[in-house]
Parts: structure tokens; sequence; C-alpha cells
């Protein structure tokens, strides 16, 4: 009772980044707040997944393994996920936004009329006082996220039903390693028993999931490009610059919109969350919704030909001009400094 | 045969065009500017709605909005593109609704209405931003739900057959009905209005609006019942009083903060070779590159 809980979600047997993330977070919030870290795993053939969860720090892994929970079908994850926490009764229940996160995480909460906040950038505890009610709520679970287009960021509470559920996009919180060696206690979860005819109704015909080939995420140079390169050809020079310096590249929704990199590179709100040593904005404004996603850079350097381009606030450098005349002065001034 | 359809749609500010005179001199966004619009992935869901009728003859389509008086606008724009008729659900109990109270109360609308096959909404408003609505109305009343579509193939012989759109892939699903469906935005586009139908319909007002308005549109309404826009109160849906607006919603907004861009000390480098190279140099000099 009152643990933390982690949905994971498996991708071809393997935990998705995005869980091991949030399990990371839960390993912290879970010691703040002095409760056992737990998981849940559910699939097909799971046989070791609890290998993939541990090394982050969770203290008791639920496996429910039934061919009726591959692939993911809301109803049956409902249905488990349900019964689970009405006898687990946690505090607190972390899913990633992605498109099952997002489809199961309302359904859940519906089912057991509590609080969910979607897409969360950050989770904190901290206290409550209801002025009203003349009541104080200790340790609750600050759930902050933007809102109304990215143009306001609320914290929202969830001071009475439990538990206390939020949603988190890939790539917002950090995933570390607790420990390798870290073991815990499995415990399996009955599907059978839970699972009724009524819950298979819905029938995937057909699937085609793309690998994701491209994971600008984890790269520590990401050089992007907005929709001031002009085209898909002029993107090559940021290839250039990203293959001489070992990054990648990102582009601002406005660029992917226009065809000139694909919308896996998008960062920003809708796209990945990125937070690499070194972040270069080329031909990019610097929108809201695009900064969300890129303002923890260690560091940033904007090019772009506006003086006044709201980038420019929060870059460490920056470089007024064209993006085609400066960037390969760039390449050629790193090729003769580096050998 | 004909199905019967329940499209829901919000009424929500366009903070998708924040522009520069929306903005206040803190550099904060005046939400009084926005203009209240129809929610983008809710005109896809009435075209997949109105698509349906076109191929199943005999179909109708309801449009289902909750919201203050002025969201009538979103029932007039849905009639003026081919809708059959609509409902606003309107009332002060309902202010301060989280989206399990908003749900709540869309289910109990939904149940006086009674007979439907398909409820289809937006994946997502653009104001809350959560996506949560669509599959919180699915379990409220107990049926399945089907996320993220993209095309209704078809609506026949008690199952709907559709394309849904995720992160990585698409999923061909079948889905009894009834069911909530709700659509992206990389469905197809809605039809633009319809001549005819703005002529038939640009007087159609609830009650409200038509007694805050000239003696001519009552006389109207009364040969052409079309006009009249239904709107339900609290009174007029049975409910749990505990679930609706704030004591039905377990979430509270405690702060919400206006992003600001904070300006930080920026170097400013010269485009040209010499001061290029420094950057460069100095980059390497402390290991963020090389
Ligand atoms: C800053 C802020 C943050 C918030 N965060 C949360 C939160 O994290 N969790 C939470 O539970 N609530 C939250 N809310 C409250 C939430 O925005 C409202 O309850 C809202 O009315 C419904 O949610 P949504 O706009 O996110 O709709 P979504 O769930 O995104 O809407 C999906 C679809 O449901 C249908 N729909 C939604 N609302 C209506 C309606 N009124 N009438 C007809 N159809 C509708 C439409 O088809 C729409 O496309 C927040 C509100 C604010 C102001
Ligand atoms: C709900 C929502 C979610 C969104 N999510 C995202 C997201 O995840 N990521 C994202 O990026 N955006 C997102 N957006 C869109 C965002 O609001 C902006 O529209 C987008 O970021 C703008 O992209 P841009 O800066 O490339 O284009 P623009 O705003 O058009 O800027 C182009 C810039 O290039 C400069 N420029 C032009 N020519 C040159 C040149 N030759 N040399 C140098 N500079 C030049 C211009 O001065 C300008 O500053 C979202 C919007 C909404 C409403």
């Amino acid at each position: 009772m009152d643990n933390i809980f982690v949905i994971c979600e498996i991708e071809d047997g393997k935990v998705a980044d995005v869980s091991q993330e949030l399990l990371t977070k839960g390993r912290s919030l879970a010691n703040q707040l002095n409760c056992k870290l737990e998981a849940l795993a559910l699939g097909h053939k799971l046989k070791g997944i609890e290998e993939h969860i541990f090394p982050y720090g969770a203290d008791i892994v639920h496996v429910g393994d039934d061919k009726r929970l591959e692939p993911f079908t809301t109803l049956p994850y409902t249905s488990v996920i349900v019964d689970l926490f009405k006898r687990e009764k946690p505090q607190i229940a972390l899913l990633g936004a992605t498109t099952m996160g997002r489809d199961l995480g309302p359904r859940v909460s519906s089912a057991l009329q509590s609080g969910l906040t979607a897409d969360c950038t950050a989770l904190e505890i901290g206290d409550h006082e209801d002025k009203k009610a003349k009541k104080n709520y200790k340790n609750l679970l600050y759930q902050i996220r933007p809102a109304f287009g990215g143009n306001i960021v609320a914290t929202i509470i969830n001071p009475d039903c439990r538990p206390q559920m939020a949603t988190v996009r890939e790539g917002v919180m950090k995933k570390e390693v607790f420990s390798k060696s870290h073991k815990g206690e499995v415990k399996d979860v009955d599907v059978k028993s839970i699972l009724k005819p009524e819950d298979e109704v819905v029938k995937v015909i057909e699937r085609h999931i793309e690998k994701n080939r491209i994971n600008i995420k984890n790269s520590s140079i990401i050089i992007s490009g907005g929709y001031g390169m002009g085209s898909k050809e002029n993107f090559s020079v940021l290839y250039e610059l990203a293959e001489v310096l070992g990054g990648e590249v990102g582009a601002s929704r406005a660029a992917v919109d226009a065809g000139f990199a694909e919308h896996d590179r998008q960062v920003g709100q809708t796209g990945v969350t990125v937070r690499p040593k070194l972040y270069i904005a080329c031909g990019i404004s610097g929108q809201i919704q695009h900064t969300a996603g890129m303002e923890e850079s260690s560091m940033v350097i904007a090019i772009n030909n506006d003086p006044g381009a709201p980038i420019n606030k929060l870059a460490d450098y920056v470089m007024t001009g064209d993006v085609m005349e400066i960037i390969p002065k760039l390449i050629k001034a790193y090729r003769k400094n580096t050998k | 045969m004909g199905l019967k359809i329940i499209v829901l749609a919000k009424q929500v500010p366009d903070t998708r065009n924040v522009g520069k005179d929306a903005m206040k001199a803190d550099g904060t966004v005046n939400r009084a500017a926005l203009p209240a619009i129809f929610n983008p992935e809710d005109l896809n869901a009435l075209e997949q709605a109105l698509r349906i009728k076109d191929k199943y003859p005999g179909s109708t389509v309801t449009l289902l909005t909750m919201g203050p008086g002025r969201a009538a606008d979103v029932i007039r724009e849905g009639l003026f593109r081919g809708a059959d008729d609509g409902v606003l659900l309107t009332d002060r109990a309902f202010a301060g609704s989280d989206t399990l109270a908003t749900s709540y109360a869309i289910s109990c609308a939904v149940r006086k209405i009674k007979k439907f096959d398909l409820i289809i909404a937006g994946r997502q408003a653009i104001d809350g931003d959560t996506a949560q609505v669509g599959p919180q109305v699915a379990e409220k009343l107990g049926i399945p739900q089907v996320t993220y579509g993209e095309e209704i193939y078809s609506a026949e012989k008690g199952k709907v057959s559709m394309k849904r759109r995720l992160e990585r892939g698409v999923e061909t699903v079948e889905c009894p009905m009834p069911s909530v469906v709700t659509i992206n935005s990389s469905a197809a586009p809605c039809r633009p209005r319809n001549a005819k139908l703005v002529m038939k319909y640009k007087h159609a007002q609830t009650i409200t609006e038509r007694q805050n308005q000239s003696e001519d549109y009552i006389d109207l309404t009364q040969d052409r019942p079309y006009l009249n826009i239904p709107e339900w109160s609290v009174a007029d849906i049975e409910s749990d009083h505990e679930m609706l607006g704030l004591s039905g919603s377990p979430t509270k907004v405690k702060k919400i903060e206006n992003v600001v861009f904070q300006a930080k000390e920026a170097r400013h480098i010269q485009a040209n070779d010499e001061d290029i190279e420094e950057l460069v140099k100095e980059l390497i000099a402390n290991h963020t590159i090389g």
C-alpha cells in the first residue's frame, strides 16, 4: 500500500526508454516519500523482463504474462491494472505519455475515479493547504505540465483521490541506472482469473510499426535546422557539420512540416526533449513549443539572420547572419583546428 | 441501415496563433484576446462522421458540446457543414471541471440522447491538451474505445473498422459498436461550410440566445423547429451532482505560471572567419566539442 507504481511499456521484449526514465524518477520520489517503487510489466513472453527493470531501482516487479496482452489493447490492460491497483492501493502511478499511455491512462483513471495529469514535465513532492476546507495535505505529488499550447505551465495536484496518476513524455526525465546489481522481488499477476471475454472485443487486424531508426535524444551534440534553412537540400550542410562534430541533426516542427527533415528529428513539445552538451539552432525562431524541448541544453548557439529572434534570448552565443554562409565557415574552422 | 453518430466538439481559444497582439506587455499571453474556435481535431472527427453519413443513407450526426453559452457557435458551425442537429450542455455547475468531471457530464448527456452507434471525438483539445476526455467517456459508458484514429473504413454489421496512426506506425482495428473513437489531425480535413446549409441554419439559436434577440426569430422557430438548438442544464440530465464541476474533479490547479522568456547574457559572435575560428577554438578548449 501507498507505494509508487510505474506501468512499463514493453516493445519487442524490451522495456521502453520512457519507462526506464520513469523508474529513475520513481526511485527518487520513493526515497523522498520513504516508500517502495513497484513496476508493472504486461505482455507476452516476458521471461527475464525484470532484468531490464531492477537496475533502475524497482523493489517489486509485477509480471502479467498472457498472449491476450500482446499486442496492447485497451480493455485487457485496463482490467488487469484496475484489479491490481484496487488491491495494492498505490499513492502514485506513472505512465509514459505514449500512444499506449495516453490511451490507457485516462481509461484506468476513469475506472478508479482518480485524477490524471497529462504530459508532465516535472514531478515534485510538496505540501498543500486548502484554505476553504481548512485542510493541510502533506507530501502530495506536484504534477507540473504545460497547457494552452505551451503558453502556460500549471502545477496540478490531486489532494484526495488515489493513486495520483501522471503521464510523462519520452525524453523528459533522465534515465539513470540505480545499481547494476540491484535485485528485488518478482510477483506474478494472475491474468487468467482477471480477464473476461468482453475484454477482448477490440481486434488488431494489422500492425506496421517502424523501428526507431533515428535517435537524437542520446546525442551530446545536436545541430537543429528550422524553416530558415530554406530547403531540404540546404539541410545537407547540417549533416556535414553533425558528422564532423560527431553529433546528430534535429529540426523544428516548421522544418519537419515543410519536409526538410524526418519527424523523428523534431525537437520540442510534440517532438523529443533533448538536453545535449551543445545545441546549435540554425534558422530557428525559437517559439515556445520548440524551446520547451531544448532549453535544458548545457550550451546553445543560435544562428539566425534576425537579430531579434526569440531564440537569441536563451542562447549563450548569438551569430547573426545567413546560416548558409556561417555553417561552412564553422566546418572549415573546426577542420583547421583539429587534426 | 443508418447509424446514429454523436460528435463531441469543444470550443477552444486559438492557442496555436498566439500573435504579438495577444501578448501582454510583460510577455505573457492575454487569453481573452484569443479567438474562440472549433477545436481543430474535432473538425477532423466531424468529417469522419459526415463520411459515414454519406456512405450509409439514413445516418444522422448529432453534435454535443459542453461549455458556456457562446459554445453554441460550435453547433452552428457543425450544422453549416452537414450535421443534423446538436446539443449545448451548459450550466454553472460544470465550471471548474477537470477531464473526469467533463467526461462524466458528457456521458450523462449521451445517456439522455439514448440511442447511438458511435461517438466520435477529437484526439485532443488545444487548450487543456490532455487527450483524456474520449477514453474517459468510453469508460463511463462502459463501451470500448479506439484512439488515434485516422480513417474509418466501415461501420456496419455492428462493427467499426478503422486505421489508427500511432507514433511510429499504423494499425488496423475492428471494434464492436457502440463505441468511442477519437480522431487525429492527420485524418482528412473537414469539408467546408455548405452555402445552402448556411442559409438554412444561420438563425439556429439556443433559447438563451433567442431571449436576447429580436422577436422575429421566435416566430421563425415555430414552423422551423430545426432552428432550435437544445440547451441542457444539470436539471436536464440525470447525474450525481457530487461528480460534476469542481467537486467531481480529483485534480486541482494549484498554480499557473505564464511562460515568459528570460533573457540571458549572450555573447555575440560576428559572422566573419576570424571570430568564428575564435569561437571554435574556445569550444574545443572547454571540451564542448572535439
Ligand atoms: C492549465 C490547465 C491544465 C489542466 N490539466 C489537466 C490535467 O492534467 N488533467 C485533467 O484531468 N484536467 C486538466 N485540466 C482541465 C481540462 O483541461 C478540462 O477538464 C477540459 O475541459 C477537458 O480537457 P481537455 O481540454 O484536455 O480535452 P481533451 O481530453 O484533450 O479533449 C479530447 C476530446 O474530447 C472532446 N471534448 C473535450 N472537452 C469537451 C467539451 N467540453 N465538450 C465537448 N467535447 C469535449 C473533444 O472531442 C476533444 O477533442 C487542465 C486545465 C487547465 C486550465
Ligand atoms: C501545439 C503545438 C505544438 C508544437 N510543437 C512543436 C515542436 O515540438 N517543435 C517545434 O519546433 N515546434 C512546435 N510547434 C510549432 C512552433 O510554434 C513554431 O511554429 C515552430 O517551432 C517554428 O519553427 P521555425 O523556428 O523553424 O520556423 P519560423 O518560426 O518560420 O522561423 C524561421 C527562422 O529562421 C530565420 N531565418 C530565415 N532565413 C534565414 C537564413 N537564411 N539564415 C538564418 N536564419 C534565417 C528567421 O529569422 C526565423 O527566425 C508547435 C506548435 C503548436 C501549436
